[in-house]
């Protein structure tokens, strides 16, 4: 899953831009993008949880990896932070 | 997949912002001059970078404005403003800023093909410092894509 502020926008592109790395990695995953106010009832299921820095914290307690990402655009990033925790 | 409408209207060159607010108040505007927010949207985006912090600063140099769909939404839209000075949002990567992208998303739910689109552009690295390098709002839509 993917979480930001408001659920919409950066959670929207990280969605976006993870399925598609999880695709070239061969990976089957359901990526859910959600605002941080409702991560206490999503985050139950996650595998792996895609944010921001600021919102480590707010996650809470949670069986899945906590993918801190910088940079949203890169897919690389992405996919050497996915693989690691995937793979 | 198509981008949220990006018209002439909501592009800004070259902008003076003192301060991060500035320059999320100077993207938000540009979304109610092309009609897609009321002006209290401004506050809105604001407060949610108050809120969460700088997390909206999703690359390096590039800050996506936005907040939830809601009553200060008239349309889906973006808008884009180019800083002549880049300002700090203080984010610890991804600071300075020199674009502000402002979004605007009416219905939650169906959003996801609008901000596939985004992706779409800035997935090509070499977006972000061209869109600093515009020299007009012709330039910009050119980049983004846009087809009208």
């Amino acid at each position: 899953m993917t979480i930001c502020g408001a659920g919409i926008g950066s959670s929207g592109i990280l969605k976006v831009n993870a399925e598609r790395v999880l695709r070239k990695l061969d990976i089957e995953a359901t990526v859910v993008a959600a605002d941080i106010g409702s991560v206490r009832d999503v985050a139950a299921d996650a595998q792996v949880i895609l944010t921001s820095a600021e919102f480590v914290d707010a996650i809470g307690p949670t069986f899945a990896d906590v993918i801190v990402v910088e940079n949203y655009f890169d897919t690389q990033e992405l996919t050497v932070k996915l693989e690691a925790a995937l793979g | 997949m198509s981008l949220p409408p990006l018209p002439e209207s909501a592009i800004l060159i070259g902008a003076e912002a003192a301060d991060w607010r500035a320059a999320v108040t100077l993207a938000a505007e540009a979304l109610t001059r092309s009609g897609a927010a009321l002006p209290a949207y401004a506050g809105e985006m604001i407060r949610m970078i108050e809120e969460h912090g700088p997390y909206v600063v999703i690359a390096p140099g590039l800050a996506l404005a936005h907040a939830r769909p809601g009553p200060e939404v008239i349309d889906d839209g973006l808008s884009i403003v180019t800083l002549a000075t880049p300002v700090n949002f203080g984010h610890p990567h991804n600071d300075p800023v020199n674009v502000v992208l402002g979004l605007a998303i009416s219905t939650p739910g169906d959003h996801l093909a609008a901000v596939a689109a985004v992706a779409n552009v800035f997935n090509d690295s070499s977006a972000i410092a061209d869109l600093a390098a515009a020299r007009s709002a012709a330039d910009v839509q050119r980049i983004m894509g846009v087809t009208e």
